[in-house]
């Protein structure tokens, strides 16, 4: 089966000028901004158009020429105002804005943020992900994905998933 | 049952057992140890692939060792364990869809056999009272039946649709050949053999609509009668059904369960795993690292039996508890795993 991109048209944004902020340390207090910046040098790379069942974890990929290598601050998906952090609680919620309401590549995002996260703060801290309130047609069955331990466990254990993901995260530090 | 009465109780550390590499998703007692002058012997499955074995020293110390490590059989996280009621078999459940069984020769465990049919990740294994059945579940929304026959030979029975998403953990009924399972559908379904037609079926679905669960069913344990079953979810709630035993041991499937007590407010993050011990006390682990003991209420009320807390332990694990499991035999030990890759070994005891 082949498909169109899933979103051919994104709007882009302007780069925010980069201001250089201090490495991450795992004792230091944990500062949304600096979890911000970690992020926002994902890529998504829709040169693989993914079709996505949200309700599994099983992929198919369709292999393109790349066209829309874009970052998730550039779409939007992410924003500073997407990181929340409650020191005391140890806990940190990011929430993000796919491009499209039936955006399948939620779960993707959602991996990609768990994987470009790991290791970056104590590991005390929980980290939940969820779409932003309204930007997805079934907000709830995605977030309950996008937070269901043994599921994003099994699915970076998968090496067709984990491949996608080092993909869109590697092509980011180019 | 003393320790229920209204004496303050604590939960005394007594050991961290280290060794695994990655989180620890589940630990299994071996119910032919741990009395009689047998040490105790308990098993601990992990993302790291392997299999540890954790003795006693010996039958009046509680300190575990290491005994052995069952590797290079699983390409994935081993998800589940379970040993058959002999104790002479170790049943692991991997998210590289198959299911090992183990037996220990000398000094060393032996893979005797590889159950596959699953399409992904096997998420639990159970085996039945008498050690003639084993159940296994997965995300294929498939919980498989299992026969053990002689020569290490396991047959496959039936293979059970019904959920509709992925399934989380299968616990056969502590007396009867009943198979219970819960899911990420927020279900829980109730597997019976049909006696006109000698084929499993689902014979009941506790849903939200009959008091159930809002969110994924992670975990379930009976009390030692099995007159009573605990769920614990993602919904932050812990439940309590209970069925007309009689009935049930008679022989009728039909025998229903019926929701008893629901428990919100306890618990801010999602509770993994729930364990029933013989003396009644329900353990919880949560993602939030504590620990919580629950028991039965003096003060319930004329609709049915009710639960209070009877002690949080806080930062029982410097991560989330993905397991808890009594010892079988008395002792009140509990073993609780994690995330941060260490099991702990807990004594429960009257401060008095």
């Amino acid at each position: 089966m082949t498909l169109g991109l899933i979103n051919a048209n994104p709007i882009v944004r302007e780069k925010k000028e980069r201001i250089t902020r201090p490495d991450v340390h795992l004792h230091e207090a944990v500062d949304p901004l600096e979890i911000y910046d970690i992020l926002l040098y994902i890529e998504l790379n829709h040169d693989d158009a993914v079709i996505f069942d949200f309700r599994s974890i099983d992929i198919v990929r369709d292999i393109r020429d790349p066209e829309h290598p874009y970052s998730l601050e550039q779409l939007s998906v992410l924003s500073e105002e997407s990181i929340t952090v409650d020191e005391k609680l140890g806990r940190i919620l990011i929430t993000f804005t796919p491009t499209i309401q039936h955006c399948s590549m939620a779960t993707v995002i959602g991996l990609c943020l768990r994987v470009k996260l790991k290791d970056c703060f104590p590991p005390h801290f929980k980290v939940d992900i969820k779409v932003a309130p309204g930007s997805h047609a079934d907000e709830e069955a995605v977030n309950k994905q996008l937070n269901d331990k043994e599921r994003i466990v099994a699915a970076i254990e998968n090496p067709n998933l984990r491949q996608l993901v080092d993909e869109c995260l590697y092509s980011s530090e180019l | 049952m003393p320790l229920l009465e209204e004496e303050a109780l604590k939960l005394s550390e007594v050991q961290r057992l280290e060794g695994h590499t990655d989180r620890v998703w589940g630990l299994a007692w071996n119910p032919a140890t741990g009395a009689d002058g047998v040490p105790a012997i308990l098993a601990s499955c992990s993302g790291d692939k392997t299999v540890r074995i954790w003795q006693q020293r010996s039958p009046s110390s509680i300190s575990f060792d290491c005994k052995a490590v069952l590797e290079e059989k699983h390409d994935r996280t081993v998800r589940s364990c379970g040993w058959s009621p002999s104790g002479k078999q170790l049943a692991t459940a991997s998210f590289d869809a198959t299911t090992a069984i183990w037996e220990e020769h000398g000094s060393d465990f032996e893979c005797v056999s590889t159950l596959e049919g699953h399409e992904n990740e096997v998420k639990s294994v159970s085996w039945d009272a008498s050690g003639s059945l084993l159940a296994t579940c997965s995300r294929d929304k498939c919980v498989w039946i299992w026969e053990v026959l002689p020569g290490n030979e396991f047959d496959c029975v039936s293979v059970l649709t019904g959920h509709t998403q992925d399934v989380k953990m299968v616990q056969w009924h502590p007396t009867v050949d009943v198979l219970f399972s819960c899911s990420y559908d927020n279900t829980i379904k109730v597997w019976a053999e049909d006696g006109d037609t000698d084929d499993w079926r689902c014979v009941q679905t506790l849903s939200e609509s009959n008091s159930g669960h809002t969110s994924t069913v992670w975990a379930l344990s009976f009390n030692v009668t099995g007159d009573k079953m605990v769920t614990c979810s993602d919904d932050l709630t812990i439940k309590v059904w209970g069925v007309d035993i009689i009935r049930l041991q008679s022989g009728d499937i039909n025998a229903s369960w019926c929701h008893l007590c629901t428990m919100p407010g306890y618990h801010d993050r999602t509770i993994f795993s729930v364990h029933w011990s013989r003396e009644g006390i329900i353990a919880t682990g949560a993602a939030d690292d504590a620990i919580r003991l629950f028991g039965e209420s003096e003060d319930h009320s004329a609709d049915g039996p009710s639960y209070k807390l009877l002690l949080k332990k806080e930062k029982a694990h410097a991560m989330d508890i993905n397991s808890v499991q009594w010892s079988p035999t008395g002792s009140m030990l509990l073993a609780s795993a994690s995330d941060d890759g260490t099991i702990k070994i807990w004594k429960l005891e009257s401060m008095q």
